[in-house]
């Protein structure tokens, strides 16, 4: 997802609970929202500010991939809602640094560690937006995949993240319906506008299978996520819920999902569906994806090149406020 | 009132429906060029509070674009889209200013322009809230309240950046040096303008120069900043199709997509 | 790393709202520019007609281990409320 597997710093499964701990566990169970001065558990506290960490960059280098198509939407009015997107986007990352701030770790802080390498973000913005239909499957596959993620985070057991949680659910909504209705103007437009489409669900199809990350059934992070309600389904089962959904809209936009594999289930009640390659998954979080060096290169340029601007109206800052204090000073 | 007769009592479709186009295109190209360079920051700013300030303004002016453009189309009656204005035309059929088709260039560059053409775009703004063409007025009225805003903005990042550190005050000055020159061409005129002038649709651009001076004036002595000695009117000709380089690569970009698809809707 | 612009909290009056509701956070240099972020960031769908912006650091909040006896008497003075009292409907509105 829009955080990937992100380690837990629980304890082992089996481990006893200090006293503190466990009253801290019950409040998770008993449905309690914890508060940026509430006692929490170390691990707990790390695991979020990565997690968040992890969320907020993916906002962010998320507005890449489409912000590259900005200066040649096809219509004005398209061109306004791709703007108006990709600034939601900024404001999402916005809102997820400011609860990760209640953790005791700073947006410097985190910025400094995505723009070393030392902190990820999501797969999935690693890839390239090579037709004006991406910018439909954007919206619609990896639009679609985050909300999957991020309508049950709202219920999450850290309350500056479930409150950022539905103020993005709320912002979202109309994201991924502006990518279906590109993607239904280019299915049902000319013979190339419905090659684009296809060639863009193609691409983008096993892409957005993996920003669920891999099946973590047996994974001990995950349980412990899942423990301290700030991870609430498995990988497998949300990955199941967006290709249950899915099919059926790629159906009606008569595209052909890249999966000759895929059959409908009636036992399970779902679709059987083929894997994404991991092999290739790993590769890209290792940062061998197709746009690892450009999507990042492009934050550390507007941070750097950005330096000058922010130190100015510090400086600024500085010294209008000097000059009230001499001037109160004074009187 | 019958659309026909609401037609004909405003005088933007009276009789010199050719000025007026070309004066309606003036606005409209110039809003549209600038929108499409402010929002080439998106997701590049400095910090994320500035990349969605950038962003609001961007869409302003898109905004704004729709609005003049549109009733440009509908003055030429020719059955053209604002869209068919924006993406079908080349280099030499647009009327914008050159001043904001230049490269985005650093920040100080961006916010220096945005300065510069928000204190004149207010300055005409609220002389058209009274344009006798209620279409115009209408227009204005709409489009002031977000430019009042910018020019707000944009003063106000002027002032700190210049006043700032000595690199954003060497900046902001260097951006102010590069465009000064281009900013006489806001306030050059000819007949098109005479014609809006006479019909008392627009004033005459020459007329906005001294508030624009005043407010400039005012600015730029809170930064610090050095008012340049060079002409201001020596880069003239965007308002009559005689553009800079940088423009084709603009259009280049822009109209790519319904140019190598004409069939296509999008 | 160079200074960083403070963190500000930020408040705001919706259109139809009596009170200023925290809306969430933002970095600016100074007031006057978390102003002007605040209207930027947070009233980017028309949600606002009046801001404030108080610096984070400036905020004391009540430890959360006290959240018994600050907040558990309000619970026995139920009179507080209005439902609490019964008015027969033939009073009217009230």
């Amino acid at each position: 997802m829009y955080a990937q597997m992100v380690t837990s710093e629980g304890k082992a499964p089996g481990e006893d609970l200090s006293p503190e701990e466990q009253a801290f566990q019950d409040r998770i169970d008993a449905g309690e929202r914890i508060e940026p001065r509430d006692w929490m558990p170390e691990g707990y506290r790390k695991t979020l500010v990565r997690q968040i960490g992890q969320h907020a960059h993916s906002e962010i280098v998320g507005q890449l991939p489409e912000g590259n198509w900005i200066t040649r939407a096809p219509t004005l009015e398209r061109k306004a809602i791709l703007i108006a997107k990709v600034q939601d986007e900024a404001g999402h990352g916005l809102y997820l640094y400011s609860a990760a701030e209640t953790l005791g770790v700073s947006r410097d802080e985190l910025l400094e560690k995505l723009h070393t390498g030392r902190m990820k973000y999501s797969s999935i913005f690693n890839y390239p937006t090579l037709n004006w239909a991406d910018i439909g499957a954007v919206g619609w596959l990896v639009d679609g995949a985050a909300i999957m993620n991020q309508v049950p985070l709202q219920r999450t057991s850290y309350g500056p993240y479930a409150r950022a949680m539905v103020r993005i659910c709320k912002e979202e909504s109309f994201h991924q319906r502006q990518g279906y209705s590109i993607m239904m103007k280019m299915a049902q437009g000319t013979a190339a506008q419905k090659a684009m489409a296809q060639d863009a669900l193609d691409r983008f199809w096993y892409p957005s299978l993996m920003m669920f990350g891999p099946s973590d059934a047996e994974s001990v992070h995950s349980a412990q996520n899942m423990a301290w309600k700030i991870k609430i389904n498995t990988n497998d089962e949300l990955r199941q819920k967006f290709v249950d959904q899915t099919v059926p809209q790629a159906e009606f936009l008569g595209l052909t999902v890249p999966d000759e594999t895929l059959a409908w289930n009636d036992e399970k009640g779902g679709y059987d569906f083929a894997e994404p390659d991991w092999e290739e998954f790993f590769e890209v979080l290792r940062g061998n994806g197709p746009c690892n060096e450009e999507r990042l290169g492009a934050r550390v340029a507007a941070w750097e090149e950005g330096a000058w601007f922010r130190d100015g109206l510090s400086a600024y800052a500085d010294k209008a406020e000097a000059r009230r204090n001499a001037q109160v000073a004074a009187e | 009132m019958a659309l026909d007769e609401e037609l004909q009592a405003d005088p933007l479709f009276a009789g010199q429906s050719g000025a007026a186009f070309e004066w309606l295109c003036r606005i409209g190209d110039s809003t549209l060029i600038l929108g499409h360079r402010v929002s080439e920051w998106c997701g590049h700013a400095p910090v994320l509070e500035e990349d969605i300030a950038l962003a609001n303004t961007a869409l302003d002016l898109i905004g704004h674009t729709q609005m003049w453009l549109g009733l440009a189309a509908e003055v030429e009656g020719q059955g053209r889209s604002a869209d068919d204005l924006a993406y079908r035309r080349d280099a030499m059929a647009f009327r914008n200013i050159k001043l904001v088709e230049l490269p985005k260039g650093d920040m100080g560059l961006t916010v220096m322009r945005g300065f510069l053409f928000d204190a004149f775009h207010f300055e005409l703004l609220t002389r058209l809230t009274a344009s006798k063409s209620p279409r115009v007025a209408e227009i204005a009225a709409k489009a002031l309240k977000e430019v009042s805003y910018h020019l707000e903005r944009s003063s106000d990042l002027v002032v700190r950046l210049g006043d700032g550190s000595a690199e954003s005050h060497r900046r902001m000055q260097a951006a102010l040096d590069h465009l000064w020159p281009y900013c006489g061409e806001m306030f050059w005129g000819d007949a098109v303008d005479d014609a809006m002038d006479a019909a008392d649709i627009a004033p005459h651009p020459a007329e906005l120069r001294d508030a624009w001076d005043a407010a400039v004036q005012d600015v730029l002595g809170e930064a610090t900043l050095q008012r340049p000695e060079t002409r201001l009117d020596v880069h003239l000709g965007g308002k009559t199709g005689r553009h800079t380089e940088h423009l084709g690569y603009v259009l280049a970009e822009m109209q790519f997509l319904p140019r190598a698809y004409p069939d296509a809707s999008w | 790393m160079k200074k960083q612009w403070p963190l500000w909290e930020i408040f705001i009056r919706g259109q139809h709202g009596m009170n200023h509701r925290h809306v969430g956070s933002l970095h600016a240099p100074d007031a006057e520019m978390a102003i002007n972020h605040a209207r930027d960031v947070y009233t980017r769908r028309k949600e606002g007609v009046s801001i404030w912006a108080v610096r984070s650091t400036d905020i004391t909040a009540s430890a959360p281990s006290e959240k018994g006896p600050l907040f558990d008497p309000a619970e026995t003075k139920v009179y507080r409320h209005p439902t609490f009292f019964d008015i027969p409907d033939d009073v009217g509105h009230m």
